[in-house]
């Protein structure tokens, strides 16, 4: 396993980057968030995006696709994390186009994957059912009623969920409310009239949504995998997201990190730019520090998601967790060493702190996957 | 066959017939005995280890990249990449440790001139002299370059006069490479330079350290009065504070791949210590809160061990990086010693005697001696500042 990028994978984050510098700065997000935009996301950019492939990425070529790999799209996202750019590609280009494309049928990848790729439709994954990620919860029910299920439950959280047009929703089929086994996938029109959508007010201004299913029902070839599948193949999604995000999160703190190391040298006080005292110097080697084995943790994930790496759990919980600690100490000090206007909603260094900060809960926050990373290592 | 398949059959058969069954042991052991480090003085508890660095020595293989004239085994990357594999194969040991490979000879192959070369890197390569280093001062730590140890121009030879410090093994080494003030009246980063001795000359001494952690390798090394051949100036007169900030990255990047290889090929690791000590719940360590620091501390590990390679991948550039290395390496190495001794309780500070094991007693030096390693080779504050000048391009105070 290689830890560098190559040639393509190299072209396509300067696309990205050089495309998130002209058309989503900072001030795109700041723009939907002060004029309330219900989306929070922008539809011309995301056609855009689609239009540069990006929704396709990890769809197979025969639906539309360009099978480019999780490397390519995470590093997509990584530009993107840099000026927090907003769009369905991860609730619908990796989430949604993961799990179909492991999982779904012939009929379903027919019908689903290639107006992923195309932009039509998007979607979002709805697994938390509490205030911690926790896959293996699952209180919502899905009971056989003939060729029909029905799905009786809420899930919060759903990252895109207020926009998505197709909910792929974790039901329990069997077992106990707490069970690794008895977990099935569903497909569900979001127009569905049992289901009741709120939208989530959230501290990063994204799309987020709470979920209630009132007796929704949904016909058996709606089953999105095999029944009773259990959270292992349903972790394999979610391995593919965690490394995902955790490259858009790295590329936040990068960020970050430059529009405070610019600060440094620019802000004056005593005479002298603050960045010539040794106080604010350490504390900024040391945050490179961090983000350099954060970049490691985040490359080898996607490497070894390219190389179907069978150590492929730990690299992800590794890479989500440290992404998460790294996030702390850089959205912290950033805020901390911009002094006052650090903490004013005009200046955008806050816009990183609170992005950061939701996307480390999302799909399990440090603890999380420091706990999963050592039962997986034996700790 | 293409070259290099011939080159892997000729490595295979010639370490085959000269590479001593004994010297097939794998990675050194804890034991210093072992170790080869060369010189005038050296005493090879096994004859097999002075027939093998003899033998290594002869083709040049101790530095495999350097050219043939200069004693080296002038193979290219290639042919070093398949000399290593076909070593770690047979599970073969490293002939030779040595300064004069790591810090002094890649300071000669650029700065020294055509004699030095050919007089020095030879018996560096054979193992026949061995080096150590005169760098730091008592009055000269991280403020190296105010070191006033003085070399006057005496006409036909240097007279040197002064004390260096943290000289390793300077009680066993045959030469000592030295950073001399020749340029009293320069200021102080142009009036240094880089002068070979050799220690046999009347007026050198030293004089062993004792360190928190029990014996140590460090020396005082005192010059009185020492006559130095002219011809042993390497570099300019007053240029070798270039030369110097050139082998300290040498000696960082050395430190800090030493720390953690030395940390992760060790079977004193911290999660059996703490399974050992407190116990397990399920295959889990049964203190929670002790386990939550192992947990961090040892995903970090992996996360710095993927930097490493990493670096590696993207082909080792940056001298900052040796710095971070270095920072990073050597904090990590401390705060893994701290968690073995926490682990251990009372069995993690023993000293001496016979109601403790070797492991244990071991391990308390082991914890004390890495107190050093933050310290040595340039402070971490030192590399901090490093980073925060030449890669961040932070302004100086």
């Amino acid at each position: 396993m290689k830890l560098i990028l190559n040639e393509e994978q190299n072209y396509l984050k300067e696309t990205a980057l050089g495309f998130v510098s002209e058309k989503t700065p900072v001030s795109h997000l700041r723009h939907l968030r002060d004029s309330d935009d219900q989306l929070c996301w922008d539809k011309d950019i995301w056609s855009e995006m689609v239009k540069l492939g990006w929704s396709g990425i990890l769809i197979p070529e025969e639906y539309g696709g360009s099978n480019f790999g999780l490397t390519g799209m995470s590093v997509i996202l990584q530009e993107c994390g840099k000026t927090l750019t907003p769009s369905p590609l991860f609730a619908s280009g990796v989430l949604g186009a993961t799990a179909l494309t492991k999982f779904g049928s012939e009929e379903q990848k027919q019908k689903y994957l290639s107006k992923i790729a195309s932009g039509e439709l998007t979607t979002a994954l709805a697994i938390d059912e509490n205030s911690h990620h926790n896959p293996n919860i699952c209180e919502l029910k899905a009971i056989k009623d003939g060729s029909q299920y029905v799905l009786s439950g809420k899930k919060i959280f759903v990252v895109d969920g207020a926009s998505a047009d197709i909910i792929i929703v974790v039901a329990r089929t069997s077992g106990e409310d707490d069970d690794v086994s008895g977990l099935s996938l569903f497909l569900v029109g979001s127009d569905n009239p049992n289901l009741k959508k709120v939208k989530l007010d959230m501290a990063d201004s994204r799309n987020y949504a709470n979920i209630t299913f009132d007796n929704v029902s949904v016909d058996e070839n709606m089953i999105l995998g095999d029944i009773d599948m259990g959270l292992e193949p349903i972790n394999e999604i979610l391995d593919v997201a965690r490394i995902a995000l955790s490259a858009e999160m790295l590329g936040s703190c990068e960020k970050a990190f430059e529009i405070t190391i610019e600060y440094l040298k620019e802000r004056k006080q005593f005479g002298v730019p603050i960045g010539s005292f040794q106080a604010l110097q350490h504390r900024a080697a040391e945050m490179f520090c961090e983000i350099e084995l954060t970049k490691s943790a985040v490359m080898a994930a996607m490497q070894g998601a390219e190389e179907n790496s069978n150590d492929l759990q730990r690299l992800s919980s590794l890479a989500k967790s440290i992404v998460g600690e790294t996030s702390h100490l850089v959205s912290n000090e950033a805020v901390q060493m911009h002094g006052g206007i650090g903490v004013t909603d005009e200046y955008d260094i806050g816009f990183y702190l609170k992005r950061v900060r939701v996307a480390e809960t999302i799909l399990g926050n440090s603890t999380f996957h420091q706990e999963r990373y050592a039962n997986l290592t034996g700790f | 066959m293409s070259d290099l398949e011939n080159f892997r059959v000729e490595v295979k058969d010639w370490l085959d017939k000269n590479c001593p069954s004994t010297m097939r042991t794998g990675a050194p052991t804890d034991t210093p005995i072992d170790e080869v480090w060369g010189g005038r003085k050296a005493v090879y508890k096994n004859p097999d280890s002075k027939l093998w660095l003899d033998r290594m020595g002869e083709k040049g293989w101790t530095m495999p990249t350097v050219p043939r004239e200069y004693g080296g085994g002038g193979l290219n990357k290639e042919e070093v990449k398949i000399l290593n594999e076909e070593m770690f194969a047979i599970g073969a040991r490293a002939p030779l440790l040595s300064f004069g490979i790591w810090m002094l000879a890649p300071v000669l192959l650029e700065y020294g001139n055509e004699a030095q070369k050919k007089e020095h890197l030879p018996k560096i390569i054979r193992g026949e002299i061995r080096w150590c280093q005169g760098y730091s001062e008592p009055g000269s730590g991280s403020d190296l370059a105010s070191l006033a140890t003085k070399a006057e121009d005496m006409g036909d030879h240097f007279l040197v006069n002064g004390q260096k410090v943290w000289t390793s093994y300077a009680d066993k080494a045959d030469w000592i490479f030295a950073l001399v003030r020749t340029g009293p009246k320069e200021p102080k980063h142009s009036g240094i330079s880089f002068l070979l001795i050799d220690m046999e000359n009347p007026g050198v001494s030293t004089k062993p350290i004792t360190l928190i952690s029990g014996k140590s390798p460090f020396c005082e090394t005192f010059f009185d009065n020492v006559e130095v051949p002219k011809e042993n100036l390497v570099g300019e007169l007053n240029a070798g504070w270039t030369i110097a900030k050139k082998l300290l990255q040498h000696e960082r990047k050395f430190i800090s791949n030493f720390g953690l290889a030395a940390g992760m090929g060790s079977k004193k690791d911290v999660v059996s210590l703490a399974k050992k000590h407190f116990g397990e719940d399920e295959g889990k360590i049964s203190n929670p809160i002790f386990r939550s620091k192992v947990i961090d501390h040892k995903m970090k590990e992996h996360a710095f061990g993927l930097t490493l390679q990493r670096a590696a991948d993207e082909g080792g550039k940056a001298s900052a990086v040796a710095s971070m290395f270095k920072y990073y390496g050597t904090e990590h190495n401390k705060r893994r010693h701290e968690l073995m001794v926490a682990a251990s309780g009372v069995n993690g500070l023993a000293w001496d005697g016979n109601e403790f094991d070797d492991s244990e007693k071991n391990l308390t030096r082991a914890w004390l001696r890495t107190k050093g390693n933050s310290i040595e080779g340039g402070t971490s504050e030192v590399q901090l500042n490093v980073i925060s000048k030449r890669v961040l391009e932070l302004p100086s105070g």
